[in-house]
């Protein structure tokens, strides 16, 4: 039993359960109405590859202590920058997306930056962000944009068929294959361990020879990386720039990776743990809505449910796996 | 000698927030003639200085609450969530009563706002002091959830509600006095007693300056942290109260939307540290009027609204790049080097205060 | 015999703090094939200089040069780089990474940029057992106990092929057998022509395993001596310098009368802290506690004052049978508790000197009843005068106070309460000879006014000079409690935690 406590793995396992769990429920209750298929998963990476290629960089963030709140800002000056060029300034599509993913790149490289040598709190420093680049939105417009360019409306509507008959969106596509460049990135790379190494303890880590600066302020980079990424799928998604989109997403972001079990204080988690995060609460999305009658306000509420649940969880294993240490040989 | 004034005065810790404050009033007098005049119509008192007073009492309230959060050393994100909250909760209860002007309808609706408030501070001051659970992530629970239960209250609706006598007082005028300025001193008076008065101000600044010495010096540091966040929610409500007051509805998606942003900013710029410790509530309200100020002037000296965020971004990077005793050291080691050494000189007493100031 | 050329050396380094001089002038040198040890009371600057070493801090003056070449460190890594590996006094791992990868972090082997998981815990476990360790190195190294992370650090230290080996302090947290073990590594690495910086406090543990020393005070270099040359009391008078003789003048003063019992242990003790112990504390009694960093002097302490709660035994105030299941009660028995970490577990260092004297009081209180401002500035005034704490102003920010002056601070903090027993945790400890006469005349004087006290210090004489009864501790067992008196030696008391044999 404290074996199984003291596993990191653990939270991750009941993220997994969960989800079957909720999946299982909702295949009983809605038998009549083909929940019970293939599609359906599919559809939850289809609805939420942005959240999930935004909560994967938080993790990033996360899993070395600090927390990024400018996530849904620069989604939403993606959406923004992203129609602007396209649909007012006529720039080819393949010129604006590396320029936005550029875009976000530098905004998190100047905030890890900040952080990083006049040790600012990411805390403030990305709640600036968040500010910066949702007033930058507003400044591109105050209204919405919808985008008919074809290039875009093609990519929106790629599907790639999977066996079966069901299928993925570009978008979701996208997604999964960063979700697995970021697992390897992190379990299989120098890079990824000095992630986890500053997260466990910052100052050995720096004792240890890990590059702590170079390697913080890249994965505030990587971070706005991710939101630019998810801020171009879910201009795909959405087919407009508007800047209002994505207010609040940096919170279902850093909800997601709680609920799959990365610890907020740094230093363990997964991205696959990230992964069952985000399909939960894509669940929940999905329940709510063949529920009919329960309003999507219920969402942020359950959402917020989880969020105390794994965290009250995360607390009583950080204490059984403290209290018994393994014997000494 | 009156140099040496000059630079006392310049080291007080409030110097440079009421520079700020006063150079932000002295920009809008160009642009609006008359901006310090107050007068007297029609049995109200009006001008550019009381609008100001008025539309920063949410933030100055909220501010005062977290203020005593953040001086234990925690954070209350849930604030704006809980705005929203106490504006659903009360506006829906008016919104329900066959008369909404009756007096003692609109007190009981208070009494649940406030009582909402109260609860939601409680729920996270559990979670902090009881449960040990990280303010950042105790709070954040709430944040999230926090707004979907007002949109519960409200259904997903904007209640609108028609009480302009007993309850539009609240965000409106008194006797010729803007009531919300009247609950701003009423509160900051509150605070300051509640905290000075009593030990508890001592009390919650040696929690947040160090905890541990605090647990063995026999302080029952759960007991003074349940306090500052029940004052907290209690603060954020009385907010939401006024909001909705001004809107005579409830909002649920938009009512104190960012405000715990603005609130952290306005106590940070006060001088209070993040890291918990010394506070200062004088600090925070001219922080909070600062932000308003700010927001007030970029409106009249005509730049598009919309670049408010924008300005916002700036001035909280601003602020605390120049508290950082990093940045401090990196830039001005820089500059000091090819001047005078008397500047050399004078240059480590004051990192040295600012440092402590940004600890 | 002529010296073999040094494979270190570190000539007139100097380091500034604020409001300190670390380090004025040192030299050292290091040969291959030797363990040098570093010795130097607290503050005399040991730290700093392995710190500037390995680059942790940026040296103001001076050269280092390394196999006659002279470099310089402005980071951990350039110096790990260079072949110099330290393992610190607290063990500075991730405890969140595996045992593996704590040993070979920044050599992780890898294919095509992929870590290869297998080979890396193989050569990890290879490493260990160089070492004679054994253990899943799979596992969290948080789940290990802290003398294995301490040899995990070594190994991991050991691992990098490294010229120059420091150990900070490495002994203070392994048993016996553990530090045979690592003694028998660091034999080996000398044979094979490591240069090893040895850092203890253990006087006999160096003169068992080193072979010469260099000695600091206050900053300055007193000198370097083979071990062969130097006896052990020609050493600490090095180390201590003058100080010796400042402190003559409290000699003799054992007082033999004590009053009735006030504090009685039974059988209290906690698992993997302290084994349950009796101890009775009398009205009026200094009872010093002696024994080795580790064995258990803090921990019971800590019990009786309730910040760690017990969980076996029973304590009796007063004849009455009480529960100090937390500070508060405590407190409100009569009881104090000065911390040996004047800075995590003593001051709020920006709170004001005031503010800091009146906490305990004003704790117990309570938050609804403060202390009259009349009242408090005359008590402040009082016990700033009577101890002679400096700057004499109750408005100075606490952190700018010396090291003494802080302690007298907390000393104050609980004397205004007055208290049936304080126990002071190494209260004397780096802080400045004057400061340490006034506290340890402070105790005798306590102790005559009836106050009971418990006494913490790794100095021995301390010990044997201040107390009526003397506990001494050994492997986390109160293995003997020895009345004071003329035939009580240091000699005695040393046996006494030799051999763990009750007298």
């Amino acid at each position: 039993m404290s074996a199984l406590l003291r596993d990191k793995r653990l939270p991750v396992l009941v993220t997994a359960i969960l989800f079957i769990a909720m999946f299982a429920g909702g295949a009983s209750r809605y038998q009549n109405q083909n929940f019970l298929s293939v599609q359906v998963i599919a559809n939850l990476f289809i609805d939420n590859g942005y959240l999930l290629v935004a909560a994967i960089g938080a993790t990033f963030v996360i899993l070395t202590g600090g927390i990024d709140l400018s996530v849904g800002s620069i989604v939403g000056f993606t959406t923004m920058l992203t129609a602007w060029l396209v649909q007012q300034q006529h720039w080819p599509v393949l010129v604006v997306i590396p320029l936005v993913l550029a875009v976000g790149c530098l905004g998190g490289y100047l905030m890890g930056y900040v952080i990083h040598y006049f040790e600012i709190q990411p805390f403030i420093v990305t709640l600036a962000g968040l500010f910066l680049f949702r007033g930058l939105c507003l400044v591109i417009s105050k209204e919405s944009i919808s985008i008919d360019d074809r290039t875009i409306s093609k990519l929106a509507l790629y599907q790639v068929q999977l066996p079966g008959g069901t299928f993925l969106s570009l978008g979701a596509v996208t997604s999964l294959v960063f979700l697995a460049a970021a697992a390897f990135v992190l379990h299989y790379t120098t890079f990824g361990r000095r992630v986890y190494a500053i997260g466990g303890n910052e100052q050995s880590a720096l004792l240890m020879g890990v590059p702590v600066a170079r390697t913080k302020v890249a994965v505030y980079t990587i971070s706005g990386f991710c939101s630019a990424l998810a801020g171009l799928l879910f201009t795909l998604y959405i087919q407009s720039g508007d800047p209002l989109h994505a207010v609040g997403l940096e919170l279902d972001a850093i909800a997601a990776v709680v609920i799959g079990g990365t610890l907020l204080t740094g230093g363990a988690g997964y991205v696959v743990g990230t992964m069952l995060g985000v399909l939960v609460i894509g669940l929940i999305k999905t329940i709510i809505s063949y529920e009919g009658t329960l309003s999507s306000w219920w969402i942020k509420v359950l959402t917020g449910a989880l969020l105390l649940a794994f965290i009250l969880l995360q607390r009583v294993i950080g204490s059984r796996g403290r209290a018994a240490p393994l014997p000494a040989r | 000698m009156t140099n040496l004034d000059w630079r006392a005065a310049t080291r007080h810790r409030l110097f440079w927030p009421v520079a700020v404050l006063v150079a932000l009033l002295l920009i809008n007098v160009p642009f609006t003639p008359g901006f310090f005049a107050i007068h007297v119509r029609a049995g109200h008192l009006y001008g550019s200085l009381v609008n100001i007073l008025i539309f920063s009492a949410p933030i100055v309230l909220v501010a005062l609450g977290m203020t005593l959060v953040i001086a234990t050393g925690g954070i209350d994100l849930s604030v704006g969530a809980v705005l929203a909250i106490a504006g659903a909760a009360s506006c829906l209860y008016i919104s329900k009563e066959t008369d909404q002007n009756s007096l003692s309808g609109v007190l009981i609706a208070v009494a649940i706002g406030l009582g909402a408030g109260l609860v939601c501070g409680a729920w996270n001051g559990w979670l902090v002091a009881g449960r040990g659970v990280q303010p950042i992530v105790a709070t954040l629970i709430l944040m999230v959830a926090g707004r979907g239960v007002a949109q519960l209250i409200t259904s997903g609706q904007i209640i609108t509600i028609n009480s302009n006598t007993p309850f539009g007082v609240i965000g409106g005028y008194w006797l010729g006095f803007p009531f919300s300025v009247l609950l701003i001193a009423v509160m900051v008076t509150l605070a300051v007693v509640l905290t000075r008065r009593t030990a508890l101000g001592l009390l919650i600044e040696s929690v947040g300056g160090n905890a541990e010495a605090s647990r063995l010096v026999g302080i029952r540091a759960r007991r003074i942290k349940l306090m500052a966040y029940i004052f907290c929610g209690l603060c954020a409500a009385l907010a939401g109260l006024i909001n909705s007051s001004n809107l005579s509805a409830a909002d649920s998606n938009n009512a104190g939307l960012w405000i715990e942003l603005d609130a952290i900013l306005a106590v940070v710029i006060g001088g209070t540290s993040l890291l918990g410790g010394r506070f200062y509530l004088g600090g925070t309200v001219i922080g909070a009027l600062i932000i308003e100020t700010l927001q007030n002037t970029i409106f009249t000296i005509g730049v598009p609204t919309q670049t408010n965020l924008v300005f916002k971004a700036v001035m909280v990077i601003f602020v605390f790049l120049l508290q950082s005793p990093a940045f401090r050291a990196k830039v001005f080691r820089r500059r000091a080097r090819p001047s005078a050494p008397a500047v050399a000189d004078a240059a480590p007493p004051a990192t040295l205060t600012t440092s402590e100031v940004g600890r | 015999m002529a010296e073999p050329q040094p494979v270190l050396e570190m000539t007139g380094i100097s380091k500034q703090f604020p409001g300190v001089r670390a380090l004025s002038g040192v030299d050292f040198r290091l040969l291959p094939g030797e363990i040098h040890a570093l010795l130097g009371e607290n503050g005399a600057g040991k730290s700093t200089l392995v710190k500037v070493l390995t680059g942790v801090y940026e040296l103001d003056e001076g050269r280092i040069s390394l196999n006659g070449a002279p470099v310089r460190f402005s980071s951990p890594l350039q110096s790990q780089q260079s072949g110099i590996s330290t393992v610190y006094q607290e063990v500075n791992l991730c405890p969140n990474l595996t045992v593996a990868e704590n040993i070979l972090l920044g050599r992780e082997p890898t294919r095509r940029g992929a870590i290869r998981w297998r080979e890396l815990r193989r050569r990890a476990a290879e490493l260990a057992a160089r070492i004679g360790l054994e253990l899943d190195v799979s596992a969290p190294l948080g789940a290990y106990p802290l003398a294995i992370q301490q040899l995990v650090a070594i190994v991991r230290a050991v691992g990098i092929d490294a010229k120059v080996l420091i150990l900070d302090e490495p002994t203070s947290s392994l048993d016996r057998d553990e530090v045979e073990r690592l003694f028998g590594v660091m034999r080996r690495l000398k044979a094979e022509g490591v240069a090893i910086l040895f850092v203890s406090h253990f006087l006999d543990q160096i003169y068992e395993v080193c072979d010469r020393m260099t000695i600091l005070r206050n900053g300055q270099l007193v000198g370097e001596y083979p071990v062969t040359e130097l006896d052990q009391v020609a050493l600490v008078q090095k180390m201590i310098g003058r100080e010796l003789g400042e402190l003559e003048a409290l000699t003799g003063h054992i007082r033999p009368a004590v009053g009735d019992p006030l504090v009685e242990t039974r059988g209290l003790g906690r698992k993997g802290a302290i084994e349950p112990f009796d101890l009775s504390i009398h009205r009026g009694e200094v009872v010093g506690l002696a024994g080795l960093l580790g064995s258990g002097r803090t921990e019971s302490a800590r019990l009786l004052f309730g910040a760690d709660g017990a969980d076996s035994g029973e304590v009796r105030i007063e004849e009455r049978k009480v529960s100090l299941d937390s500070p508060v009660a405590a407190i409100a028995h009569g009881i104090a508790f000065c911390s040996e970490n004047r800075k995590t577990e003593g001051l709020v260092p920006d709170l004001t000197v005031r503010e800091n004297i009146i906490l305990a009081l004003q704790a117990a209180r309570g938050w609804t009843r403060p202390i009259p401002a009349a009242q408090r500035d005359e008590l402040v005034a009082k016990y700033i005068t009577a101890l002679d704490v400096r700057p004499a102003n109750p408005e100075a920010k606490v952190g700018t106070l010396s090291g003494g002056n802080q302690q007298k601070v907390l000393l104050a903090r609980w004397l205004i309460t007055q208290p049936k027993l304080l126990i002071l945790d190494e209260p004397t400890r780096g802080i400045d000879v004057g400061a340490k006469a006034e506290i340890q005349k402070l105790v005798v004087s306590l102790s005559e006014e009836g106050m009971s006290l418990l006494f913490i210090s790794a100095e021995l004489e301390e010990v044997l000079r201040l107390s009526h009864t003397i506990g001494v501790l050994r492997d986390r067992r109160l293995v003997a409690q020895i009345a004071n008196g003329p035939d009580v030696t240091a000699d005695r008391i040393l046996e006494t935690i030799a051999s763990g044999a009750g007298t």
